[in-house]
């Protein structure tokens, strides 16, 4: 055996590459239009009153449309979060930082966002926050129109106040 | 995101996963092949010859690791043709996919053939490799088949 035929190949890069076209549907559309205009909104359903945000167009519990929409702040708590600590090609953020689940004041689902200003450390359950917006001439209909989310000073949520969201 | 003013918002959304897969001991043996234009099957204990080769043969599942030069001709056992390539094809014009079986091997494997027109493909037409101008250890080291004699 020659040494070319001796020299194994140790890997193959084997790359998947799927391309979709993404159409938002009307309750999204409607909340990434509110983000071109810096608000963040949601839906209420009819029924058991919870506040969706962002809004999917029904509720999952009734399974009835939501059509009654609201504004809500930029103001929540966060619920849970982790410190990612693994660096990605996809983000432009060095770790570690931290992703928190975050219930906007007046929503009762929260969402995944960035947590930044303040050190990893310091995060923790019920701290209050707010969103931080790109500047105006920046907004889009996207949610990067909101940069991450910072502590803002006010004494933590108290946890009876959104265990049922956890 | 992007649309006129009032119509639903829509997007392309790519997804990307960029895997680097480990070949092994007995697909490590098949790619290096690849790489100096040669193919090598495996023969299980039971004398059957597998192309692409695998560690273990999967009627037993038996190790199998013994390494045996096939082709570099073979016979087309079964095709569809190809009318429209898409941008990931290895052809840009219209062309066969095809199981080859190797001359020596018992499986037949995956690969396209370039015909040029669908009339010339045949079920157990004889097909030899053309190989890339550079090789670099990948089942692309075969740029396609072609029938005998076209080059």
């Amino acid at each position: 055996m020659s040494e070319a035929e001796s020299e194994l190949v140790q890997s193959i890069t084997t790359p998947l590459r799927l391309e979709y076209q993404y159409t938002a549907g009307v309750a999204s559309t409607r909340f990434l239009r509110g983000m071109a205009d810096g608000k963040i909104l949601g839906q209420r359903c009819p029924q058991c009153e919870k506040v969706y945000v962002p809004p999917r167009g029904s509720c999952a519990r009734c399974g009835v449309a939501t059509d009654l929409e609201v504004q809500v702040p930029g103001t929540g708590t966060i619920t849970t979060f982790c410190v990612v600590r693994i660096p990605s090609d996809s983000l432009d953020i060095d770790p570690p930082f931290v992703a928190a689940h975050i219930l906007l004041d007046g929503a009762d689902i929260p969402f995944f966002a960035l947590i930044q200003e303040c050190h990893f450390d310091e995060v923790r359950m019920g701290m209050r926050v707010e969103a931080v917006w790109v500047d105006a001439e920046d907004l889009g209909p996207t949610f990067e129109s909101i940069r991450y989310f910072r502590p803002i000073d006010e004494p933590d949520a108290p946890f009876e106040s959104y265990k049922e969201h956890l | 995101m992007a649309s006129g003013d009032g119509g639903l918002l829509s997007a392309s959304h790519i997804v990307e996963y960029p895997y680097r897969r480990s070949t092994g001991p007995v697909m490590g043996r098949f790619f290096a092949a690849l790489r100096d234009r040669r193919f090598e099957g495996v023969k299980t204990a039971r004398g059957r010859v597998l192309v692409p080769p695998t560690e273990y043969d999967p009627q037993t599942g038996e190790a199998a690791d013994e390494m045996v030069p096939v082709g570099p001709g073979g016979v087309v056992t079964t095709w569809a043709w190809v009318s429209h390539p898409r941008a990931k094809h290895p052809l840009n014009h219209p062309f066969a996919w095809a199981l080859i079986q190797l001359d020596g091997a018992d499986t037949a494997m995956l690969h396209a053939v370039d015909t040029g027109v669908e009339s010339a493909m045949q079920t157990g037409m004889r097909v030899t490799p053309r190989w890339r101008a550079q090789t670099v250890g990948s089942i692309n080291d075969v740029a396609c088949f072609e029938p005998e004699g076209t080059s």
